[in-house]
């Protein structure tokens, strides 16, 4: 197996485009894994540590904020321009396994391995994050929405590389909360919630919501959001909403809980979720 | 094979590795620092922790070769001119050495933490050191020995 320490996406893409048995290095806190696990034998890999441009985190004109794909994951739980409904991200990121992984693993990296049990994705998925890509063909651009397709399944082709995930500006007056469950502080989520979240005059004015660790992909059920938007979140109506997400929600039954038991939390972590989100909504 | 140099412990030096090879088995095999150890090769266990520019990082998932040039710190250099670190003083005054296995990552988490927040809570500590797994399960008194190296350190 080679390495490749390209300075440049283009040197990049183009190293990647001349070894389809080549797979792009973020952080590696997953890739090494597994290649010491055995699981994967890749022909060379492409380490994207040198890549400059990948870890700027910018504001874009629009509002918008930027992030490089080789954010760490300790970097994004710090980053104070996560603010409002962003932060739900930041709380997702702080709760990624331990300091030393997150020192090491990365934003992209963990938006291309797709699992649907980490706490990104689901996070992405609420915020309404915009995957950046760039490959043969070019740069698209894909809502998280729509990137993940399946366990471990991204909108990804042949060649093309995560490069950075940018955040249109939310609604004034958002909070974000990132309600994690998971048996031992550090694992993966038995289930988790995020959320985002804005009242006004008692009623909500805003709402999105994902679950991680629920599904193939992470769950998002627009018909559980109007539930929840112009009420005032009462027991009721979070119920009916949790019974949606539940329904469209199809977890694995692992050593983190059963199939079962994750549906029990639904509603649990959805009630916990939005008490949190609404005491820091402004 | 890639002809690398790292930075460990202050020393420059050289070695060549494949470019599969991790940091931690580079250092343990090729340069005969045994002191971090290999359990799980995973990234759960926090046995091969050592410090990577100032941070903590499993070692197991970092590949030497891509490191190169950059400043490492493991159980070994942190002691200096054969006197124990603050740190390692306190584990042994506070008994929290049971079979040894895990301690060079819980130590070297520990001092890179301590670095950040001299005056932790415990419940902090607890979370600094969630990745770093003793199966003596002997917690408690690594936690009493953070606090001693911390009123020892500020005092």
């Amino acid at each position: 197996m080679e390495l490749h320490q390209p300075e440049t996406i283009e040197q990049a893409l183009a190293l990647l485009a001349g070894d389809p048995g080549a797979m792009p290095l973020a952080g590696g806190a997953t890739l090494v894994a597994m290649l010491n696990a055995e699981l994967i034998e890749p022909s060379a890999l492409i380490s994207l540590a040198a890549i400059k441009e990948l870890r700027t985190i910018e504001m874009l004109a629009d509002g918008a904020l930027r992030l490089g794909a080789m954010v760490s994951h300790a970097d994004l739980a710090m980053e104070a321009r996560l603010s409002g409904g962003h932060n739900v991200l930041r709380q997702a990121a702080a709760q990624i396994a331990h300091p030393s992984v997150r020192n090491i693993g990365t934003l992209g990296g963990a938006v291309a391995h797709g699992d649907p049990s980490s706490d990104l994705p689901a996070a992405l998925v609420a915020v309404d994050a915009v995957i950046e890509m760039a490959g043969p063909a070019g740069k698209r651009s894909i809502a998280a929405g729509e990137f993940f397709e399946d366990y471990l399944t991204t909108a990804l082709t042949e060649g093309e590389m995560v490069t950075a995930v940018r955040l249109p500006r939310l609604p004034e007056n958002t909070a974000g909360h990132y309600e994690k469950f998971a048996r031992v502080h550090g694992d993966y989520a038995t289930l988790s919630v995020a959320l985002i979240l804005a009242m006004k005059g008692g009623e909500c004015s805003y709402v999105r919501v994902a679950l991680g660790s629920a599904g193939a992909t992470p769950v998002r059920v627009p018909e559980a959001e109007a539930r929840l938007l112009g009420s005032a979140l009462d027991g009721g109506t979070v119920q009916d909403a949790a019974q949606l997400l539940s329904e469209a929600s199809d977890p694995i039954d692992d050593v983190r809980g059963s199939a079962e038991y994750r549906l029990m939390l639904v509603p649990r972590l959805l009630q916990r979720a939005l008490n949190a989100a609404e005491a820091c909504a402004p | 094979m890639i002809d690398i140099t790292l930075r460990i412990n202050g020393e420059e030096r050289a070695l060549c590795v494949p470019a599969s090879r991790t940091l931690l088995d580079a250092l343990r095999n090729n340069l005969k620092l045994t002191g971090s150890k290999n359990a799980c090769n995973q990234g759960v266990c926090g046995a091969c922790t050592m410090l990577l520019d100032g941070m903590p990082v499993n070692a197991c998932l970092v590949l030497a070769a891509n490191v190169a040039g950059r400043e490492i710190v493991t159980i070994e250099g942190l002691g200096e001119g054969g006197t124990l670190s603050p740190m390692q003083q306190a584990f042994i005054d506070a008994g929290a050495i049971q079979c040894g296995f895990c301690m060079s990552g819980m130590i070297v988490s520990a001092t890179a933490f301590l670095a950040e927040n001299p005056q932790p809570s415990r419940q902090e500590i607890r979370a600094a050191l969630s990745g770093n797994l003793c199966r003596c399960s002997g917690y408690v008194r690594v936690i009493d020995a953070v606090i001693l190296a911390s009123e020892r350190m500020g005092a």
